[in-house]
């Protein structure tokens, strides 16, 4: 099992950032990797269960599905269905948590899957560094935060 | 009803560091302002689940409290109150750390719940919130700065650690260069508030020079089965740390400056006392060239010659390691920059460092020149010593100052008092290590260092780098006159 772990400190309170994340059909709005999403079946996207299929600037398309989602620990959960990277099991929650001496929030992004023996460190740096931190960039760069 | 108190915040610091402090159960009085003593009952340990911790607070107030939790993994701690002199009932809190992985930082999770007498809610939570843990944070931020030991007495002693191979450089006979050979050896064990060090770059110094030369032979004696290993500094990374280890922790990246020579290798421990940590935009050959010189330069401006608006300053060999730092910081503080070099492409590159006006001269002529440009200098500093000394009078302005730094062509005779009489001039022979003498001080001088090259107040200087077994060549370079810049032996 193969586990990746990224987190950061946005420049705004936990509410505000939730707004902009919480849709689990939104990423195009507020990731840069991602160019289009939908959500399967014409579920709403805060329903558990829901898929979302979307597409990556370079073109790669990725399912995954809504494990949980808590507006009250600002958390959401999903697991991949299927996705040219090559990872199995994979699961990722993404979670923030107001930091009270300030208006900031603390972001955290983790995942856990298994991949074919040799392209751990690879793919824990894709995701890692590429999605997870240039999620947070993104956010930072919209927020502000440092 | 069950009152919860949640605060948080973000500390400038690895989380290894905020651990190493928060993990002991007994650490709080010596970083918690309102913590007066502690210690835990039955002499256990301060990582021991189930320890019992006792302390007075400083209003007066005893207070018992119980580990139920410690996780190395998740950084967490979490403990209970099982007696106080404070109405708080069924108080129970949680500490967890988290690394923010982009950046050197930690987020800083501190909540509890607990019961109150009716009526005392919000003024219980007030204290709890505000008191003890916003009081915490802010405490602990400080502690951090200063550097104190992390690793407090009573806490685990590191295991037990061997020598370690080094390559060094060593001098069995003071003489030239030649006499500096490369050989194989242990580096002990870092013993009680020492640290030991990967060194990955050396700074070379004209004190290497003087004491291979054997002019300071108290601070480098031979011995026929002791050889000599000359270097005042280095930086690298720490490997291990003695007890009391001034809260250095293995993987801190740091340079040292100390009065004992030996840097002239790859492993060595040192005092904790002559370490200060890098920061990130520092890197170890940077440091390396840039702290010897650049702390000398920091007391000479500020303490020795009181450097400001409109200071008459003359640098001799301007385009040497301490001289472009000179020449460019004082022009920062406003002063104006006379200085001495041994050729044109010196000149050029003195200017470029904020030298106001470059004397060049081969045989140490220049008391004309400085009267001329700017009727005499408030300062001087001398690193040419013999050779120069009759100019140096000359070129001193009225009530001037003529610090002796180095004495590249030969050692200084003794000054009669009534050749400083003339001008009411006043002579200095100071060292750097007496203006590093305490932690605090260097730390100071350090930050001041990093925080000059940051804001473009110095520049690092050309660095000319040699290998740990071309010492010899490198001094041989250092004494050349053809040399700018600093020189650094890479390990």
């Amino acid at each position: 099992m193969v586990q990746v772990y990224a987190s950061s400190v946005i420049d705004a309170s936990a509410d505000n950032v939730w707004t902009r994340i919480r849709d689990f059909n939104g990423l195009p709005l507020w990731h840069p990797a991602i160019a289009d999403s939908r959500i399967e079946n014409s579920q709403p996207a805060d329903r558990i269960g829901c898929v979302r299929h979307f597409h990556l600037r370079d073109g790669g398309a990725i399912r995954e599905r809504l494990l949980a989602l808590s507006d009250y620990d600002y958390s959401c959960s999903y697991e991949i269905l299927e996705s040219p990277m090559g990872v199995e099991r994979y699961v990722a929650t993404l979670k923030l948590t107001p930091v009270t001496d300030g208006g900031r929030c603390f972001a955290e992004w983790s995942a856990e899957f298994e991949c074919a023996p040799g392209r751990e460190q690879e793919l824990s740096e894709t995701i890692g560094g590429g999605v997870f931190q240039g999620g947070f960039d993104a956010l930072k760069r919209h927020f502000g935060g440092r | 009803m069950l009152q919860r108190v949640v605060r948080s915040t973000v500390i400038d610091a690895p989380i290894e560091r905020v651990w190493a402090v928060l993990r002991d159960f007994n650490s709080h009085d010596r970083w918690h302002p309102a913590v007066e003593a502690s210690h835990i009952e039955g002499g256990e340990r301060g990582d021991q689940v189930g320890c019992v911790r006792s302390f007075t607070l400083k209003d007066g107030n005893h207070i018992r409290e119980q580990l139920l939790t410690l996780s190395d993994r998740d950084h967490r701690s979490t403990y209970c109150i099982v007696e106080a002199t404070v109405p708080l009932q069924r108080y129970v809190a949680t500490i967890t750390l988290k690394p923010v992985t982009d950046g050197q930082r930690t987020f800083w999770h501190w909540e509890s719940t607990f019961a109150t007498p009716p009526g005392r809610e919000a003024e219980l939570r007030d204290m709890v919130a505000q008191g003890v843990y916003e009081t915490g944070f802010d405490a602990l931020r400080r502690h951090l700065r200063q550097g104190e030991d992390l690793r407090p007495a009573g806490s685990a002693p590191m295991p037990t650690a061997l020598p370690l191979p080094t390559r060094r450089v060593v001098l069995h006979r003071y003489g030239g260069a030649e006499e500096l050979r490369a050989e194989d050896a242990q580096a002990a064990a870092p013993r009680e508030g020492e640290v030991r060090i990967r060194q990955r770059a050396i700074g070379v110094n004209f004190i290497d020079v003087y004491l291979r030369r054997g002019w300071i032979p108290q601070m480098l004696p031979l011995a026929p089965e002791q050889p000599g290993v000359p270097g005042m500094e280095a930086a690298g990374t720490v490997l291990d740390a003695g007890p009391g280890a001034g809260g250095l922790l293995p993987g801190d990246r740091v340079a040292y400056l100390g009065p004992v020579p030996g840097a002239y290798c790859t492993v060595r421990s040192v005092p904790s006392d002559w370490v200060v940590r890098l920061p990130p935009a520092v890197d170890d050959e940077v440091a390396a060239a840039l702290f010897l010189k650049g702390l000398t330069a920091d007391y000479l401006l500020r303490d020795l010659g009181r450097v400001g608006p409109g200071t008459r300053l003359l640098v001799h060999a301007a385009a040497g390691g301490v001289g472009l730092l000179l020449c460019a910081w004082a022009k920062h503080l406003g002063a104006t920059v006379l200085g001495t070099v041994s050729s044109e492409a010196k000149a050029r590159l003195a200017r470029e460092h904020g030298c106001d006006q470059v004397i060049v001269t081969r045989d140490y002529r220049f008391a004309d020149a400085v009267q001329r440009a700017c009727g005499g200098a408030d300062v001087v500093v001398d690193g040419l010593g013999v050779a120069a000394r009759e100019e140096n009078l000359a070129a001193l302005a009225r009530c001037g100052h003529w610090i002796s730094l180095g004495q590249a062509s030969g050692p200084l005779p003794p000054i009669e008092p009534d050749a400083l009489l003339a001008k009411s001039l006043s002579f200095s022979r100071p060292v750097v290590f007496d203006y590093v003498a305490s932690p605090a001080v260097l730390a100071q001088r350090a930050q001041r260092v990093w925080a000059a090259l940051a804001d473009g107040a110095i520049r690092v200087p050309p660095i000319e780098r040699y290998s740990l077994d071309a010492a010899a060549q490198a001094h041989e370079r250092l004494e050349s006159r053809e040399r700018t810049g600093a020189l650094v032996l890479v390990a």
